[in-house]
C-alpha cells in the first residue's frame, strides 16, 4: 500500500501537502500496529482462559498442564530442550538444504529436457502420495538409527513441493520475453541466468516457505521411528512417562523453531523480491 | 502474382540503400486443423530510413512478416536480407530493435536497468553508444523515473521503457509489433507524436504493425495493406502528408480522405 508513496520520486501531480501526507502515514502505521497487536492480545487471552480452566476445574497435570507449568518446565529443563533441539534442527536444516538443492537441479533438467520430465515426473508424484509415516521406517531400515535417516526423511518431504514449483517457475517466462532474448542473441546460459532463474524466484520462495515447516516435521517423524536424541525422541519419552508439561514444552520449542525457520525464509523473500509487489501483499 | 508495380514512395532522395529486402517469402504453420499459409509469396523492398506501417485484418500475417525480418520465424521459402546480410547476422550485429505489444520488461529490473539489458547480453559489447540509458529515458519522456520498477509504471510508461530499450543499441532497423495496441487513446496519440520525433532524430528505418487505420496513416510514409487467407500484399498506399505531423492533422480533410481510402481497400482484404 505504501510502495509508491514512500519513494521520493518527483511524481507529477502529487501535491506537497506535508500535513495531509503525515496524517495518511500515521493512519497506515496505526493500522499496521493493530494487525500485530490483535493476534498477540488474542493469544494471551486464550492462555489466560486455559490457565483459569485448569486451576478452576482441577484438571490433573498429565491430562492438560497449565501454561504456567509448561513455562516452568521450559525454564527448568532449558538445557535438555536445547540439546535435543540442536539435533532436530541439524537434521531439519540439512534435510532442507539437500532436498531443495536436489529439487532445483532436477527441475532445471526437467525444463531443458522434456523426455526426462515425462519419464520421471509421474514417479515423483507417486512417491509423493506415499505418506511420510509409511516410508520413514523404510529409510530408517536403509540408513540406520543415526542422523542420516532423519535427514533423508526431511529432504524427501521438502523435495516434492519445490520440484513442482520450480518446474513451473522456470517455465514462467512469456513468449515475448523469450523472443526478446533471441533478438538480443542471448546464449542459453544467459536466458537461464538473466531470465528463467529470476522469473522463478517467487515460486522458489513459496516452496521454501512450505519446506521450512515440513523439514522440521520430517526430522521429528524420523526421530519417532527410532532415536535416542532429538525433539521427536523427547516427545515419545515424555508421552510414555505421562510427563505432559515436558511434552507440551517440547512442542512449544519445536513450533518456535519452525516459526523461526519460516520467518527467516520470509525475511529472505522480502529482501530478494522487492520488485514482486503482488506476491508480497497477498 | 506480380508485385513489381508496388513501390514505396519516400520523401528523401531515391538513391538510398535498401534496409529490408524480402523476396518471395512464404511462411506456413501446421496445426491440428491443417496447414495455414500465413504469408504467401511476399515481395517487399524497404529503403533505409523509411517509416512503413503494416495494416490488415487479423490473421493477415503482419506480425509474422515482422518476425521473419527479425529472425524469430524461419520462412518456408524465399529470402530476407536485412542491411545487406541475413536477419540472424543483422541481429547479431545489433542492427535490429524490436518492440512488442506487451512491453516485455523484466519486472525485477528498474526502468534504467531494463533499458541497459541489451548491453549485458549477447557477448559482444557495443563499442560506442549513441545515447546513454539516461538520455534515452529522457528522450521517451521518463526523466526522473530511472529507478522505478515496472509495477510502479503505467502501461504507457512501460511501453516507453521498451522503446528506449530497443534504441539503446542504436539499431538501424526498428520493428514494432502493435506497440500501442493495449494503450488508451490519449496515451496512444501522445506516443504516436513522440515516435515520429524519435524517428526524425534517429533516422532509423521503422516497420510498424498496427490494426488502427488512423495510426497507420498518421505514422507511415507508406501504408502496406495485407490481405488474409493467405497473407499477401494487397496494396501500398503512399501517405503524402508533411513530415512533422501533429495529432491535429487528423482533423484535416486530406487525412480524413486518406483514412477513407485505406478503409475502402481494407474492406476488400
Amino acid at each position: 500500500m505504501t510502495t509508491i508513496m514512500d519513494q521520493a520520486l518527483p511524481h507529477r501531480g502529487f501535491s506537497a501537502d506535508d500535513g495531509e501526507r503525515e496524517r495518511y502515514q500515521a493512519r497506515i502505521r496505526a493500522l499496521q500496529w493493530r494487525k500485530r497487536l490483535l493476534p498477540a492480545v488474542a493469544c494471551f487471552g486464550i492462555l489466560a482462559i486455559w490457565e483459569i480452566a485448569v486451576r478452576g476445574f482441577e484438571i490433573p497435570p498429565f491430562l492438560a498442564p497449565a501454561p504456567s507449568a509448561v513455562a516452568q518446565v521450559l525454564y527448568a529443563d532449558f538445557g535438555l530442550l536445547m540439546s535435543n533441539l540442536l539435533t532436530t534442527a541439524t537434521e531439519a536444516i540439512l534435510g532442507f538444504i539437500i532436498g531443495n538443492l536436489a529439487a532445483l537441479i532436477i527441475a532445471t533438467v526437467f525444463v531443458y529436457h522434456r523426455t526426462t520430465e515425462e519419464a520421471f515426473f509421474p514417479i515423483a508424484v507417486m512417491v509423493h502420495t506415499v505418506p511420510v509415516l509409511a516410508y520413514a521406517p523404510i529409510l530408517v531400515l536403509l540408513l540406520g538409527n543415526g542422523l542420516e535417516a532423519k535427514i533423508a526423511i526431511s529432504a524427501l518431504i521438502c523435495f516434492f513441493p519445490t520440484l513442482v514449483n520450480m518446474t513451473r517457475g522456470l517455465r514462467n517466462v512469456s513468449a515475448q520475453q523469450l523472443e526478446l532474448m533471441r533478438i538480443l542473441s542471448a546464449s542459453p546460459r544467459e536466458v537461464f541466468v538473466k531470465l528463467r532463474i529470476k522469473s522463478s524466484l517467487p515460486y522458489l520462495f513459496s516452496a521454501l516457505k512450505i519446506a521450512a515447516s515440513t523439514a522440521v516435521i520430517g526430522a521429528i517423524v524420523g526421530e519417532w521411528i527410532g532415536a535416542s536424541n532429538g525433539l521427536g525422541a523427547l516427545i515419545i519419552q515424555a508421552t510414555y512417562n505421562y510427563n505432559s508439561p515436558l511434552l507440551y514444552a517440547t512442542i512449544v520449542v519445536g513450533s518456535a523453531f519452525s516459526g523461526l525457520f519460516f520467518a527467516i525464509v520470509s525475511w529472505a523473500e522480502r529482501r530478494t523480491l522487492t520488485w514482486n509487489v503482488d506476491e508480497a501483499r497477498s | 502474382m506480380t508485385q513489381t508495380s508496388l513501390k514505396l514512395s519516400t520523401h528523401s532522395s531515391p538513391g538510398r540503400a535498401t534496409a529490408v529486402d524480402i523476396i518471395n517469402v512464404t511462411v506456413r504453420f501446421t496445426t491440428d486443423r491443417g496447414t495455414v499459409t500465413a504469408l504467401d509469396n511476399i515481395d517487399l523492398q524497404v529503403p533505409a530510413g523509411a517509416f512503413l506501417t503494416l495494416l490488415g485484418p487479423s490473421g493477415c500475417g503482419k506480425s509474422t512478416l515482422l518476425r521473419v525480418v527479425a529472425d524469430l520465424i524461419e520462412p518456408a521459402s524465399g529470402s530476407v536480407t536485412v542491411l545487406g546480410s541475413s536477419p540472424s547476422v543483422a541481429r547479431g550485429r545489433r542492427d535490429i530493435g524490436f518492440v512488442f505489444q506487451d512491453a516485455a520488461l523484466l519486472p525485477w529490473r528498474t526502468a534504467i536497468q531494463n533499458v541497459e539489458l541489451p548491453l549485458e547480453i549477447g557477448g559482444q559489447k557495443p563499442t560506442k553508444q549513441r545515447w546513454s540509458s539516461k538520455e534515452l529515458l529522457q528522450l521517451v519522456g521518463l526523466a526522473g523515473w530511472e529507478h522505478a520498477f515496472p509495477h510502479e509504471l503505467s502501461g504507457g510508461m512501460r511501453q516507453r521503457v521498451a522503446i528506449a530499450r530497443a534504441l539503446i543499441t542504436d539499431p538501424k532497423l526498428l520493428l514494432m509489433d502493435e506497440p500501442f495496441g493495449a494503450l488508451d487513446e490519449i496515451t496512444r496519440d501522445r506516443l504516436n507524436e513522440e515516435l515520429l520525433q524519435i524517428w526524425a532524430s534517429t533516422g532509423t528505418t521503422i516497420l510498424f504493425v498496427t490494426h488502427s487505420i488512423y495510426e497507420a496513416a498518421f505514422l507511415g510514409e507508406n501504408v502496406l495493406l495485407l490481405a488474409a487467407n493467405p497473407g499477401r500484399v494487397k496494396e501500398i498506399v503512399p501517405i503524402p502528408l508533411p513530415g512533422n505531423r501533429k495529432v491535429s492533422l487528423r482533423e484535416t480533410k486530406g487525412f480524413v480522405d486518406l483514412v477513407a481510402q485505406l478503409r475502402r481497400v481494407l474492406e476488400t482484404c
